[in-house]
């Protein structure tokens, strides 16, 4: 990304950005609410066009086409009559033109995904019969069933039930030798133990190739968030600052 | 006169208007119950009959005028609530009324009596002429075509746009495309159940197959068997008892809707049907 801006009509809601993401990456996006943080991902997916700047892919490594996503629960419609491995196909719509069919391979690498993220038994149901951790790892499944080279997740940590969040996790581990990761979050103290660095995201952007992320950090960088710390005694702390 | 062939060709016309009316509206019904765009659907159903009201007045066919007015008023829909922030259901519901007001104006100022007004409002399988059935005929065969071939992009689209749009600048293309199909397949069935009823024709089926089956492609084809099931019987009663056939569909419809809940019901209770309603 080379001094990108984007803005929504008049609202300049990321200034001059400069930032790129390199093989096996595994990047946490913070910052507050309203930073910019999900435009971000609308750029890089091609759902927003830059207003200045550019966004460039080494094409041998990376185009637009092979960067898996994971968006926050909302978009899609969990009454709709499709099932779970129909929702996991669509992650190959991307190579496929709209006049698609699913091969057999396809099929079958579907449910492999799907096997893989424990959810073999849910292939013929729909959403409306998952609880909100299955619906992820449906999604989840769906961002990685076409092998990206660069895998968006937005927020992820809104809808993991607390006993598949360690599994989520350690699944996104795994999947960061193959791909770089580039995930959204709010939950500062979550992702500061998986991630290998982060960037702090508010109208601009700092990059910090460390894991660690500190109070000050986020204070030097004008990120006002709020730190979760780890510990026996669950605790919120707040910063006041300008 | 001889009645017999009389009655044999009104025969044939009525049971390929069944057939062809349960294609189209069975493909369009899984469709706008999916979306949930049944009262869009509403809406332009009514609006088009402005269209039919114009059609009477400027001489020109009412079928055509309704179609072009039901697609305007769909795609305007869609615009409206989309690039002008005004609220869908309230874009509906001002469209709804607006067609509706111009129908009655027009057929209002239109010097003589319109016998067919009655038809538009309720359906009539006396005025369908056979050019109402080859258009139905070449509606089903588009319908199916444009469902078989484009399947995936379709349902995936409605499914989840937002996550379709990552992967395709084709969304907005195939979905006034496909509201542009609906519209027409309602247009070209309100001769057969008329403004008042013609939705029904394409809820009832794919609620009835949704008791049975959740995924989009045997909702569709059971749709069509539902409607199928529903507009011969629901013809052959009307023309028996003689009640109008429009009404007696939508009737008949309801009531086997009514018994495939409670078959359902049973099922389930006993344990044959895993997923009950």
């Amino acid at each position: 990304m080379k001094s990108l801006t984007a803005s929504y009509g008049e609202t300049v809601v990321l200034k001059d950005i400069n930032f790129a993401v390199v093989e096996n990456d595994f990047i946490g996006v913070i910052g507050p609410n309203g930073g910019g943080k999900t435009t971000l991902l609308r750029i890089i997916l091609g759902l927003l066009k830059p207003s200045n700047g550019k966004l460039i892919f080494n094409r041998e490594l990376l185009d637009e086409k092979s960067i898996g996503y994971l968006p926050q629960m909302s978009t899609g419609d969990i009454n709709y009559p499709v099932t779970v491995k129909d929702i996991v196909l669509s992650g190959l719509m991307i190579r496929k033109g709209i006049i698609s069919r699913m091969t057999l391979s396809d099929k079958l690498k579907a449910e492999k995904v799907i096997g893989e993220l424990g959810l073999s038994d849910l292939v013929s149901s729909t959403l409306n019969e998952l609880s909100g951790g299955q619906m992820q790892r449906v999604f989840l499944a769906r961002a990685i069933i076409g092998d990206p080279k660069l895998l968006l997740l937005d927020e992820p940590g809104n809808f993991v039930d607390s006993s598949f969040e360690s599994d989520f996790y350690e699944k996104l581990k795994e999947l960061n030798k193959r791909m770089a990761i580039l995930m959204v979050s709010h939950d500062v103290g979550t992702i500061s133990s998986h991630i290998k660095s982060f960037a702090c995201v508010n109208g601009n952007l700092h990059y910090h190739d460390s894991h660690e992320i500190t109070n000050d950090d986020l204070l030097a960088y004008g990120c006002p968030i709020q730190l979760i710390t780890h510990g026996d005694v669950p605790h919120t702390v707040l910063k006041f600052h300008n | 006169m001889d009645t017999g062939i009389f009655q044999y060709d009104f025969i044939v016309k009525a049971l390929l208007g069944a057939v062809f009316a349960s294609i189209t509206a069975g493909l369009a019904g899984t469709y706008i119950v999916s979306r949930r765009m049944v009262f869009l659907s509403g809406g332009i159903t009514h609006s088009s009959f402005g269209g039919i009201g114009i059609g009477y007045f400027a001489g020109l066919n009412p079928v055509v005028c309704a179609a072009v007015f039901g697609i305007v008023s769909a795609l305007g829909v869609e615009y409206l609530s989309v690039r002008q922030k005004i609220r869908e259901d309230s874009a509906i519901g001002i469209l709804w009324a607006f067609g509706m007001a111009i129908g009655i104006i027009f057929i209002y100022l239109t010097p003589g009596y319109s016998p067919n007004l009655m038809s538009y409002l309720f359906g009539s399988i006396l005025t369908v002429t056979n050019a109402d059935i080859i258009a139905l005929g070449i509606m089903s065969l588009i319908l199916i075509l444009y469902f078989g071939i484009f399947y995936r992009t379709i349902i995936y689209i409605s499914f989840d746009e937002v996550y379709a749009r990552t992967y395709s600048s084709y969304v907005y293309f195939f979905k006034y495309l496909t509201t542009s199909l609906i519209a027409l397949t309602i247009v070209l069935n309100i001769r057969m159940a008329g403004v008042v009823l013609v939705l029904s024709l394409l809820t009832i089926p794919p609620n009835i197959a949704m008791i049975f089956t959740r995924t989009y492609s045997k909702i569709a084809l059971w749709s069509i068997l539902a409607g199928f099931a529903g507009t011969t019987t629901g013809f052959l009663i009307s023309f028996f008892a003689g009640i109008p056939v429009g009404a007696t569909i939508i009737f008949t419809l309801v009531v086997i809707w009514v018994i495939a809940r409670g078959v359902s019901y049973l099922l389930t209770r006993t344990g044959k049907l895993k997923r009950g309603i």
